[in-house]
């Protein structure tokens, strides 16, 4: 593990230890109440959700053209991290909207694009697990398609939605509360980066694993 | 019977190996082997099943990019050239090819047209004659037997008149008389030029018909001779050296 | 050289089809009981809902096409025909079009006999704007065919091909069921929304141009071991 590992394991340790603290003392919204406490949780995750997926999405063009091996475990991890945060994200916001504005689900534009981005993550880890041999390029190809699909999804429900409006229940996302976002995102990205960095390794080391066995009998 | 060549098709005078290894994941399929062979051979490529045999043959047809080391078509890289090398390349496999719901000649008439043949139906015609199935032509694939969709997929792969070609088990469900015949259309295209690669453990069909015979067992190449004969006994004493003795077989190799 | 190529291809896949035409009946077959299948579980007081004849019709064509596209690339796979494809020089992009070009025929064929049905059965009027309508259906054919053809190849020597098709199939093509959904309902209402079909035509072109793009650019790589 590399040096910086371990202090900031510590570090993210205690920032999830203090954060209870700040959400709590955080101003109340004025119409949900307590109930919006849990955006705290389900921001930094969709914004966690959301660079995962790009960081996927790179990596495995890079490793589609370029071969590097060292870019497909980044994308694999990734991808990983894509469903765990997506979970996340897609339990914690309709937990909010049912309390907050009486439904668990709205086919918007952020949640559909959210929802089928989650779907290419989790197919991308099939493909990795049952997919045999080979399956690492045809994966980084998925996640290619995946991420272009992103703006066509966009487009189409958006249109979709202002052709036939409904009471959009889900407002901007307030952001200026101002430091219990800001630390709670922090705190997440920690978490974050030490997730990739633990799985990527777990790769590394059976990659060199493989060689070494691959080298024994030469 | 010089062979014609299509201008711009690549052409090559020997074929070298250079240090081929090939592993799927933690399996070592194909472990560090070279040898070099001139135009106008037949070369075996003998072993049991598990030898690396088809790996070999898959790489040697750009269809499967080695681990490590280089293949040099002549002064051509497999890496580089790709595409117009496959050109000069005609493969035998083990499942033939060929599409059973087509006519023996649209069969060869659709890979003619695929590898750019002039005249393709022409050369198609000329194929079937010469695996002597012109009467059978315009019949289905799917109604061959084992040993006539051998002779049609043996055309197939030679429709193109390739400079290299990879036969994978060509004896397996052959009768004697297909064998032999076989075994002249390998003589005839040794005279034209041609580099024929046939991987097999038919070793009673196969007697003397190698110029040049490379052992492998286990992915590794164990010996590499020249015109072997007897070659049950040979395989036999081969096979049996242990790893150790495989240094003396690399002797051979600086040809 | 490239165009030759896929029309080698092309009119060999039709070929091999029209022979046994084993294919085409299945895959029909198979829409046309979808489209029942749907039309029971949605019928209410005897009489199926109007409104979900372009639901349908899409899910129908979604569904018969993954069938389609195994079954085509099974066939390539039985001989190791997909093989012998690659192993010729001709130019790898060439073939994906040419394989391409015989699974959108396949399809729009299908559609030929789905549209009447769907119209029959949910007594909707499909055939109002015909013109519009063949539009919609071959540009949203040819997106979900671009994407499925290249993934169908891909997926041709991995073990689990049957069901990781729909898997990566279905999630990529959204847009396309989204866009063909919607401007079919458009095309269904009594007056013509002349700038709602034009909007997502051009959605459908648009995906068209980037995924047919984007499968020639990255089927090489993906093919290749």
């Amino acid at each position: 593990m590399p040096k910086w590992f371990v202090p900031v394991a510590v570090v993210c340790g205690l920032m999830f230890a203090a954060a209870p603290l700040l959400i709590a003392n955080a101003p109340y919204e004025s119409t949900m109440g307590l109930v919006q406490k849990i955006f705290y949780v389900h921001l930094p995750s969709a914004l966690i959700f959301l660079i995962s997926a790009i960081v996927c999405g790179v990596a495995s063009v890079r490793f589609l053209f370029g071969g590097n091996p060292r870019h497909d475990r980044l994308a694999w991890a990734a991808a990983e991290l894509v469903v765990l945060f997506g979970i996340i994200t897609l339990v914690t916001g309709p937990l909010w909207a049912r309390k907050a504005w009486g439904v668990w689900w709205q086919w918007d534009v952020r949640l559909t694009a959210s929802l089928m981005g989650w779907m290419v993550g989790v197919a991308y880890l099939l493909l990795r697990k049952y997919g045999g041999p080979g399956s690492d390029k045809l994966a980084a190809g998925l996640a290619l398609f995946g991420m272009a699909n992103v703006p066509f999804i966009y487009i189409s429900v958006n249109y979709w939605r202002t052709i036939h409006p409904t009471t959009n229940v889900l407002p901007t996302l307030p952001v200026s509360m101002g430091l219990p976002v800001w630390f709670t995102f922090a705190t997440f990205f920690l978490l974050f980066l030490l997730l990739l960095r633990m799985r990527v390794r777990l790769e590394e080391q059976r990659a060199r694993l493989d060689a070494l066995y691959l080298s024994a009998d030469a | 019977m010089s062979p014609r060549l299509r201008p711009g098709q690549v052409d090559f005078d020997d074929l070298t190996v250079d240090d081929i290894s090939r592993h799927f994941g933690r399996r070592r399929a194909v472990s560090h082997i070279t040898f070099r062979v001139p135009r106008g051979i037949v070369l075996g490529l003998l072993g049991p099943n598990g030898a690396g045999k088809s790996t070999l043959l898959a790489m040697l047809a750009t269809l499967l990019r080695p681990s490590g080391g280089r293949i040099r078509y002549g002064a051509y890289d497999a890496a580089d050239q790709g595409a117009a090398l496959r050109g000069a390349i005609g493969v035998l496999g083990h499942d033939l090819f060929l599409y059973p719901e087509l006519t023996a000649l649209e069969n060869l008439e659709f890979f003619a047209a695929l590898y750019g043949v002039d005249a393709p139906r022409n050369a198609a015609a000329l194929a079937l004659e010469q695996a002597g199935l012109a009467d059978r032509a315009l019949d289905l694939v799917s109604s061959f037997s084992r040993g006539m969709r051998q002779r049609v997929a043996l055309e197939r792969a030679l429709i193109h008149r390739p400079r290299l070609l990879l036969l994978d088990e060509p004896f397996t469900g052959l009768d004697d008389a297909s064998a032999a015949a076989l075994a002249a259309r390998f003589a005839l295209l040794k005279q034209a030029g041609t580099i024929v690669v046939v991987a097999t453990h038919d070793l009673d069909l196969a007697e003397g018909m190698f110029d040049h015979a490379v052992f492998l067992r286990e992915g590794r190449m164990l010996d590499m001779i020249d015109r072997p004969s007897a070659l049950r006994s040979t395989y036999r004493d081969v096979m049996t050296r242990r790893t150790t003795d495989v240094g003396a077989g690399f002797s051979r190799l600086n040809q | 050289m490239f165009a030759r190529v896929v029309w080698l291809v092309l009119r060999k896949d039709l070929t091999v089809e029209v022979r046994s035409l084993e294919i085409a009946y299945t895959t029909l077959f198979f829409a046309v009981s979808c489209v029942l299948v749907f039309a029971f579980a949605l019928v209410r007081e005897g009489r199926a809902p109007e409104d979900g004849a372009a639901g349908i019709l899409w899910i129908a064509i979604a569904f018969a096409g993954t069938l389609a596209l195994g079954r085509a690339f099974e066939r390539e796979r039985q001989s190791e025909t997909l093989r012998a494809l690659l192993l010729a020089p001709a130019a790898r992009p060439a073939i994906y079009v040419g394989k391409l070009l015989g699974i959108v025929s396949l399809l729009l064929a299908c559609e030929v006999v789905l549209v009447p049905l769907v119209a029959l059965l949910f007594q909707a009027p499909l055939f109002a704007q015909p013109v519009w309508l063949a539009i919609v259906l071959l540009a949203g054919t040819i997106g979900f065919a671009a994407v499925g053809t290249l993934f169908a190849a891909m997926l041709v020597r991995a073990r689990t091909r049957d069901v990781l098709l729909p898997v990566l199939l279905y999630p990529i093509t959204v847009p396309v069921i989204i866009a063909g959904v919607r401007a079919t309902s458009t095309l269904l209402q009594p007056e013509l929304d002349l700038a709602g079909i034009r909007f997502w035509l051009a959605l459908l072109g648009c995906f068209d141009v980037v995924f047919v793009t984007l499968a020639l650019w990255t089927f090489e790589p993906l093919m290749t071991d």
